[in-house]
């Protein structure tokens, strides 16, 4: 519409920021086809860093205990985010409202130290063993402020008529909320799943200080590891996670766009 | 002519001792916070009415529909239908539905869906949905359409699936929210007559809500005026535009002069008002006034004559200067100055083309109407 | 409604007892311990007498606490404006881009801010380090003769701060230049304004939201960052979440840890609370 408009100035500030935001990633990747052990030095094409991490199994273990936290996490906080998103935007004012606003919106500035630090003491005055479970319960809890900010976002522009209708033609409540509210906000909540899961899997900060001894999540892995130099096992690993994490997130946006324009909402 | 228009509406069942109301406001309270919406309010509306709201924006309208829907509860009164008070049921257990302003079709499924889903929620077997929602298709002619979502629709024909919607479960009454609002002006009007035939052909209880006075006269059998949480005349469209109780709902319905002036005489129903500037006016009343009381005349514009010539015979004349002439087509506007610096609004319809007319800027004028034209108005 | 409230207690809970264990950290629950087999009620006064604030005093005397602080403000504030410096021109540049290639290029944008953070910063080390990408390329073009030192830095740190924020200022950025009616520029320009003084007096106004917003998104967690001075700084590189990390996992002096965090969060209170504000004030114009 405004392409005229489309200057050299605006083509030259975006293909530097992208070269920026790319470049350290792509030689991350070329990299990790290295055969040299040095990693900035060009030693001719090889896959031997990735056999070897396959191979390693504190890796794997690592990997594993990652995922299994980040979909338990993910699927708890998307529950309980929708519906503190529910509350945020349908009940008004209550006593409480601004604690409860506040509440959501501070760890999503909140520096993870201090999140961390204060589950840390929270858990231990509890006295709960750490571990997995302490893991997945920190990260619910400041997955759930992203996944309530994202699906309230929606729910902000959701037509209140449509429950109404749905409630006029006979639909309990919670009836009119599944039928009718949660097919429509759906595409959000997926995306505020995948939010909270990449959120989970990426976290080292949080993980770091409510694990316990056997919990070790892969970021904590790569973290101890990248404190030793450069290592083409971590090229090798931060290729593979990167090119999952970018097809998901492209699958999703394709799939999102699609399910909008075949419902053609707003 | 207000009398006769009284005349004929006496058999209606608003006038009817025996028939009892549909619905039945009593005493009816809605506030929130300190803002009160609907205050103190009572109101009857029976069977097979074509019943209207009307008011500006910010009148309780909309709190009143909701009230009835059941999306607001009363904080005070009671709100019965058929003798049963609903005030504290909740909408899906009423047997009242409505067609939303925004038609609030649901963008996830298309028109058979959305027309079953009401029923679908009564839990009926799939055959009698089926049947039903083909019914409704036929009814609001979108059999082609059974499949399509909302969004690959045109305006009108969601207002149609919308109004298919809510009527798939035979409600006792349906409201109508603004239900043309988002139409053009020729769909609007040609839907009206629709919306009117429908109510008729099905003996359905149809209450709408509005902004617009020309939608208002043209679809129901009463309207009830609404400012400011209060209602303020429920009458026919006939007797709201000829006989209104107030200057606000006349000033509302139509366009209106008024002239302000203390009652001198009264026999029977012609009264005689002296204006401030000493001239005498004949009009019309229905009740006894007090002598010396202060009135207001109240006369349409299309009932005002306007001439280059002092016209003969006639009681009600009054002289001014053309000051401007609002040219609409069919009718032209001319605003009157008189000497005391009023202006008076006279209608004309064109009946001869534009260049052949006679009355232009600046020209002195007399304006006259009949003694039984204007009608007076305390409030 | 009624039902959501019961739902709504769970979540609440949880969030609850966040911020009760933040004020929990000014009462380091390892020197005095709750000893609740004497009975509740007993034991909390016990509780309260055994705390005092020798933890925040020792924070004041001892300065390499006030430096950090005092660090750590000027590390966020400077890659904050750095972050606004780059991030305005590509957000700007994104609203205009065409229709068509913006949900691409929106994309682009996102696409990092979805990877690791971890691998992120991991992908600087190899670019700046001594022998890294960036000293072999200035050698190459001949601009420097001997490599610099970047890595284990600040300018490292302030790379690595700007590399990861640059998403979150480029978003509300992009939000606030992309719903701006194009209509007001050429408004701007009919009554006689130059292109550059109608951006300044017109779109740069009109964007602020989108600025203060990208702004306090950007500083507020560069203010307790851990990870980005940990691995790319040096020892030179004083930031009050390394010192914490520090305080807490190498020195396993969780008390003063914990009244880092007090002070800390005292010190973010009014740039979150402002940042809430603004976000509702925001959130009240949409609905």
């Amino acid at each position: 519409m405004n392409s005229h408009r489309f200057s050299w100035f605006n083509a030259t500030s975006l293909t530097l920021g992208f070269v920026f935001l790319y470049l350290p990633i792509l030689l991350l990747i070329i990299f990790s086809f290295n055969s040299s052990k040095l990693v900035t030095v060009w030693g001719g094409f090889s896959t031997k860093w990735y056999v070897s991490l396959f191979q390693n199994e504190s890796f794997m273990n690592a990997a594993f205990v990652t995922l299994k936290v980040g979909l338990v996490s993910a699927t708890i906080a998307t529950v309980l985010g929708t519906l503190a998103a529910l509350v945020m935007t349908r009940a008004g004012k209550f006593r409480g409202r601004t604690l409860f606003s506040g509440m959501i919106y501070s760890p999503l500035v909140m520096p993870e130290v201090i999140t961390g630090l204060s589950l840390l003491l929270l858990f231990v005055a509890l006295g709960w063993d750490r571990g997995f479970w302490t893991i997945t319960l920190a990260h619910i809890t400041f997955s759930m402020c992203f996944v309530a900010v994202v699906v309230s976002s929606r729910l902000i522009t959701f037509d209140r008529s449509l429950e109404e209708a749905a409630k006029d033609l006979g639909c309990t409540p919670i009836n009119a909320f599944l039928q009718v509210t949660l097919p429509i906000i759906l595409p959000s909540v997926v995306a505020a799943w995948l939010l909270a899961f990449t959120l989970s899997i990426d976290d080292l900060v949080i993980a770091s200080f409510t694990s316990g001894p056997g919990a070790t999540t892969l970021p904590m892995k790569i973290y101890s590891q990248v404190r030793l130099g450069l290592n083409p096992e971590i090229n090798a690993l931060s290729t593979l996670m990167i090119i999952a994490v970018s097809v998901g997130v492209i699958v999703a946006s394709i799939l999102a766009k699609r399910a909008e324009a075949k419902q053609g909402l707003d | 002519m207000a009398t006769e228009v009284l005349d004929n509406i006496a058999h209606e069942s608003w006038n009817d001792q025996n028939v009892a109301p549909l619905i039945r406001f009593v005493n009816v309270t809605k506030k929130y916070g300190d803002f009160t919406a609907i205050d103190n309010l009572t109101l009857d509306i029976y069977e097979k009415e074509f019943y209207a709201l009307l008011g500006p924006s910010g009148c309780g309208k909309t709190t009143l529909l909701r009230l009835l829907a059941g999306f607001e509860e009363p904080t005070s009164g009671s709100i019965l239908i058929g003798g049963e008070d609903i005030s504290h049921i909740p909408p899906n257990k009423r047997s009242v539905n409505m067609m939303f302003q925004s038609y609030a079709l649901f963008p996830h499924m298309n028109v058979e869906k959305n027309i079953g889903f009401g029923l679908k929620q009564e839990g009926r077997s799939k055959e009698e949905i089926k049947q039903r929602v083909d019914e409704m298709l036929a009814l609001v002619q979108l059999e082609e359409f059974a499949t399509r979502k909302p969004h690959q629709l045109s305006g009108g024909q969601r207002q149609r699936v919308a109004l298919a919607r809510s009527l798939a479960k035979k409600p006792k009454l349906l409201l109508l929210d603004e239900p043309l609002g988002a139409l053009d002006k020729k769909l609007r009007e040609r839907t009206q007559f629709e919306l009117m035939n429908l109510q008729e052909s099905l003996g359905l209880t149809f209450m709408i809500v509005t902004h617009d006075q020309e939608e208002a006269m043209t679809v129901s059998s009463r309207i009830a005026i609404m400012d400011k949480g209060i209602v303020k005349q429920v009458d026919t469209p006939a007797v709201i535009y000829e006989a209104p109780n107030s200057r606000y709902v006349s000033d509302f319905i139509g366009d209106v002069n008024f002239i302000e002036g203390i009652v001198s005489s009264q026999d029977n129903k012609k009264v005689v008002l002296k204006t401030a500037d000493g001239e005498s006016l004949i009009l019309h009343s229905e009740t006894p006034l007090d002598i010396g009381a202060i009135i207001w005349l109240s006369i349409r514009p299309e009932k005002v004559k306007v001439s280059k010539t002092k016209p003969e015979n006639v009681n009600n004349v009054l002289q001014g200067k053309v000051d401007d002439i609002a040219y609409s087509g069919n009718v032209s506007t001319y605003y009157v100055r008189l000497a005391n610096g009023n202006t008076v609004k006279a209608q004309a319809t064109n009946s001869r083309r534009l260049s052949a007319r006679e009355i232009t800027w600046e020209d002195d004028v007399w304006l006259y109407w009949t003694d039984t034209a204007g009608i007076a108005l305390s409030e | 409604m009624l039902w959501l409230l019961i739902f709504f207690l769970a979540p609440f809970f949880i969030v609850l007892k966040i911020s009760l264990s933040d004020m929990a950290t000014s009462i380091p629950p390892y020197t005095p311990q709750l000893d609740t087999k004497l009975g509740l009620l007993s034991s909390i006064p016990a509780y309260f007498k055994a705390l005092d604030f020798e933890n925040f005093i020792w924070l004041i005397e001892d300065n390499l606490y006030w430096k950090s602080y005092l660090s750590s403000l000027k590390v966020a504030t400077i890659s904050t404006l750095f972050v606004l410096l780059i991030g305005y021109p590509m957000a700007y540049a994104l609203a205009r881009a065409p229709t068509r290639w913006r949900g691409v290029l929106v994309l682009l944008i996102i696409l990092p801010f979805w990877t690791s953070f971890l691998i992120r910063i991991y992908s600087w080390i190899g670019i700046l380090k001594t022998e890294g990408f960036l000293n072999y390329f200035l050698m190459w073009i001949g601009i420097i003769d001997t490599p610099l030192e970047i890595l284990n830095t600040n300018i490292a740190v302030y790379i690595g701060i700007v590399y990861s924020y640059l998403p979150f200022m480029i978003l509300p950025l992009y939000a606030a230049l992309e719903k701006m009616d194009d209509s007001l520029i050429e408004a701007a320009l009919d009554l006689g304004s130059t292109r550059v003084t109608a951006f300044w007096q017109v779109t740069f106004p009109l964007s602020m939201p989108g600025v203060i917003a990208g702004c306090f998104l950007v500083f507020i967690p560069a203010m307790g960052e851990f990870v980005i001075p940990d691995i790319l700084g040096g020892s030179e590189t004083l930031m009050i979440g390394k010192t914490l990390w520090s305080e807490f996992f190498n020195n396993r002096d969780w008390p003063v840890a914990a009244a880092v965090a007090v002070v800390l969060l005292l010190l973010l209170v009014i740039p979150i609370v402002l940042f809430q504000r603004q976000q509702e004030k925001e959130h009240e114009v949409v609905a």
